[in-house]
């Protein structure tokens, strides 16, 4: 996994089509919610040296027990095209959707942002919190725990920004994507 | 429907004997108690007791590969599982269907590194097509049916079935699953009439046209493999082979190259490298075949009819692919070829034919005779010559031998060459020796064998004579690892770090102890005798003919070369070095 949480670069990690003929690809792949399933994706992706730049996955329907997996991974479109065709190979794997290439299609993360300081610093933290429509769900005297929702580039953003602010730790959930429209 | 509960074990045993199984290669051990009680109780499946859970595979394998069944494999937990690695890997590379039943801990001491406990669907999920652990009696006779279904259907493959004690000895309802549709895997077989009307478009007005043809015609089935016969013979295009796919088109058959690849004939590399259209059915773009990917077939329209969509576009890009069953997609071409009375441009197809016939003329398989010593080839070709006209099957372990077989045997027909292609195992062939005459009694089954190569499974020999299994071991000892040397004289300066087989035992002596016969070849004159005398005898053979010593195999792609760099023999290997990035390659 490449760092999340740089500070540098970010933006440029996460861009669409890069320098060296790469792609980077948002896939959702709907699978059976049995015991080994996403070792099965994982080991896929890391016994064929493949990227995972994010990984997200829960359950989705309970009645049916199925699962999505969300996963941005990066490569040449030869690779692109061996990943899906790789991961509709896996027994349990119902559904694969290249999010990136099939329609519009929308994409979220939500990280939760811990900022240590006082003073200026910390009111600076709020007013960009304020900016970012990030809420506070924990605070103290000396710091804040900032829950924020967006793309992957507005939550680097955010990151970037509260770095100089008093930024100690972060989590991120990775990405979250479906298409947009009427359609399953 | 009121039926009688029974036990985990029995339902298993219920399960495949509705599944048609009739044998299963297995190896006894705590965890696995209760089943090997449920067949002890019924007289519907025979088991073989191997001597190593590695041939249990490999014995299944060839089972498999020569009857287009499911071969079964059935061992314990722990070590009877991690032992089994080996051959479930090879049989996920060469595409053979395979249920191996592996023991399992009782459900409650999972993950208490209890004994004989190992994590076995995390160790075979890599190397299956798929995996089960079967954690309640209630998922018992389900998930058995699904795994003969995934095992056969789509691109064939191996799949585990983790069986913990307690599930083998709960009690429940059978019911009889099979055929039951799955809810997520469900491999396309009929391919898109759109893609295989363009692929006869390409073939229509190919002036150089190739068929390159794979293991996929063999796992599609003896028929398939008929109908594919008869269209390519239709075409009158020439059919090049790869090592998987020999006898899917008939060896002898003047339309067929032979096989193409690393140590593949000349004519059939050249003519992949010219052709102007490339039918590949039912083969993988190999690195074995492709040699230097950026020079291959660099002028050609490429076709691609795979059952898997992710062989396609894997390692070559190809221009029409068709995604289907071998059978199904030759049955539509030849209907569409017929419909629209296709006629190939006959001056150019006979102007490609001189060219192949010229390739074919420089004799690649050539070799240096001699009256003093056994040239491995001439070996071959004397055991040929014996058994050409019998019904015969051929399995082989791994290294020269395997390719000198390959390029000196000729089959007529599929199921009958077993190999390990895509793995490359030591020790596969003589398993898959008893696996196949366990199927074919009647028949004459040989293990073309290396002396380094049979070492590492010999303790099977004991499984051979315990069933009298006439099984033929022909062993080529050349008292080296053949193909390491070969390949340490080519790129590491004669620096033969350790392969020289030292210590070897007395094969005749050996045949002995086990209870079988031994035989010897040490002169050119000995040969024919020694093969007649191997096929008279009734019971298990081994022969240990000492070959040539210094033989290597040709001709040859050298790592990192592309097609048209083959080197023909000795002559050549001095005047080609091979390159840095050659070196780094297998």
């Amino acid at each position: 996994m490449s760092d999340r949480s740089s500070t540098k670069g970010g933006t440029e990690l996460f861009a669409v089509s890069k320098e060296d003929g790469t792609e980077r690809h948002t896939i959702s792949v709907l699978v059976d919610n049995e015991a080994g399933v996403l070792a099965r994706v994982i080991g896929l992706f890391s016994g064929r040296g493949y990227n995972i730049e994010s990984l997200t996955v829960a359950e989705t329907d309970v009645s049916k027990h199925l699962s999505r997996i969300t996963v941005v991974t990066s490569g040449t479109p030869m690779i692109i095209e061996q990943i899906k065709n790789q991961l509709r190979r896996l027994v349990p794997v119902h559904k694969v959707t290249d999010l990136t290439v099939e329609g519009p299609s929308l994409e979220r993360e939500m990280a939760l942002v811990k900022v240590q300081g006082s003073g200026e610093k910390r009111v600076e933290s709020m007013r960009i919190a304020d900016i970012f429509r990030a809420h506070v769900v924990d605070a103290t005297i000396e710091s804040f725990v900032f829950e924020m929702t967006g793309s992957t580039e507005k939550v680097n953003a955010f990151i970037n920004l509260m770095q100089p602010l008093g930024l100690i730790d972060v989590s991120r959930t990775g990405v979250v994507a479906i298409a947009r429209g009427p359609e399953a | 429907m009121a039926v009688e509960p029974i036990t985990g074990a029995e339902i298993i045993v219920k399960a495949l004997i509705d599944q048609g199984v009739d044998v299963i290669f297995g190896y006894p051990g705590g965890a696995v108690l209760p089943l090997y009680d449920a067949l002890f109780k019924q007289n519907r499946i025979k088991h073989i007791l191997v001597r190593h859970e590695q041939a249990a595979v490999h014995a299944a394998e060839g089972y498999a590969r020569s009857t287009g069944k499911v071969g079964v494999v059935l061992v314990t937990s722990g070590p009877g599982a991690t032992n089994a690695v080996t051959g479930l890997t090879d049989a996920l590379m060469d595409s053979i269907p395979i249920v191996c039943l592996t023991g399992q801990v009782p459900t409650h001491l999972i993950g208490n590194d209890a004994f004989q406990e190992a994590d076995t669907t995390g160790i075979t999920r890599p190397c299956t097509k798929h995996n089960y652990l079967v954690k309640s009696i209630e998922e018992l006779s389900r998930k058995v049916h699904e795994a003969f279904h995934v095992a056969k259907s789509g691109r064939p493959g191996p799949v585990v079935i983790d069986l913990p004690k307690d599930v083998q000895q709960a009690k429940y309802e059978y019911v009889n699953h099979a055929g039951q549709k799955h809810r997520s895997y469900n491999p396309p077989v009929r391919p898109d009439r759109a893609q295989v009307e363009k692929a006869v478009e390409a073939m229509a007005h190919a002036k150089r046209p190739l068929f390159y043809i794979g293991g996929g015609c063999v796992n599609s089935g003896v028929q398939a493999c008929a109908l594919l016969v008869d269209f390519i013979r239709m075409t009158g295009f020439p059919c090049t082979q790869t090592l998987m796919g020999l006898g899917a088109f008939p060896g002898s058959d003047p339309l067929s190259l032979g096989m193409v690849g690393m140590h593949g004939m000349y004519e059939s590399n050249l003519a992949m490298h010219d052709c102007d259209v490339m039918i590949n059915i039912g083969a993988r773009f190999d690195d074995r075949v492709t040699g230097k990917l950026a020079a291959f077939s660099p002028g050609s329209k490429k076709i691609h009819v795979d059952i898997d969509p992710s062989s396609i576009n894997k390692n070559i890009r190809v221009d029409i692919p068709v995604v289907g069953d071998v059978g199904h997609v030759v049955e539509e071409m030849m209907r569409i070829w017929k419909a629209r009375q296709v006629k190939p441009d006959a001056k150019a197809l006979s102007a490609w034919w001189d060219q192949i016939n010229k390739w074919r003329a420089r004799d690649c398989l050539r070799y240096r005779a001699s009256d003093q010593v056994i040239k491995p080839q001439y070996a071959l070709q004397r055991l040929y010559a014996a058994i050409k006209d019998k019904d015969f099957y051929i399995t082989t372990e791994v290294g020269q031998h395997q390719m000198w077989a390959a390029q000196f045997l000729k089959f007529e027909q599929p199921n009958r060459w077993m190999t390990s292609g895509g793995l490359g195992t030591m020790g596969y062939g003589l398993p898959a020796a008893y696996g196949v005459q366990v199927a074919h009694p009647e028949s004459l089954v040989i293990d073309v064998a290396g002396e380094a190569s049979i070492m590492m499974n010999i303790q099977e020999m004991s499984t051979v004579v315990q069933y009298r299994l006439p099984v033929k071991i022909f062993i080529m000892n050349n008292k080296w690892m053949g193909m390491v040397r070969q390949w340490q004289e080519l790129l590491h300066g004669g620096r033969y770090s350790e392969s020289y087989s030292d210590a070897l035992p007395d094969f005749v002596k050996l045949a002995d102890a086990f209870g079988a016969t031994g035989l010897r070849a040490e002169k050119v004159g000995d040969l024919d005798g020694v093969i007649a005398k191997m096929l008279a005898t009734p019971g298990p053979v081994i022969v240990d003919v000492a070959v040539d010593e210094k033989e290597n195999c040709f001709p040859m792609i050298p790592s990192g070369a592309a097609h048209n760099e083959m080197l023909l023999g000795p002559e050549d290997q001095t005047a080609k070095p091979i390159s840095e990035e050659g070196m780094v390659l297998v």
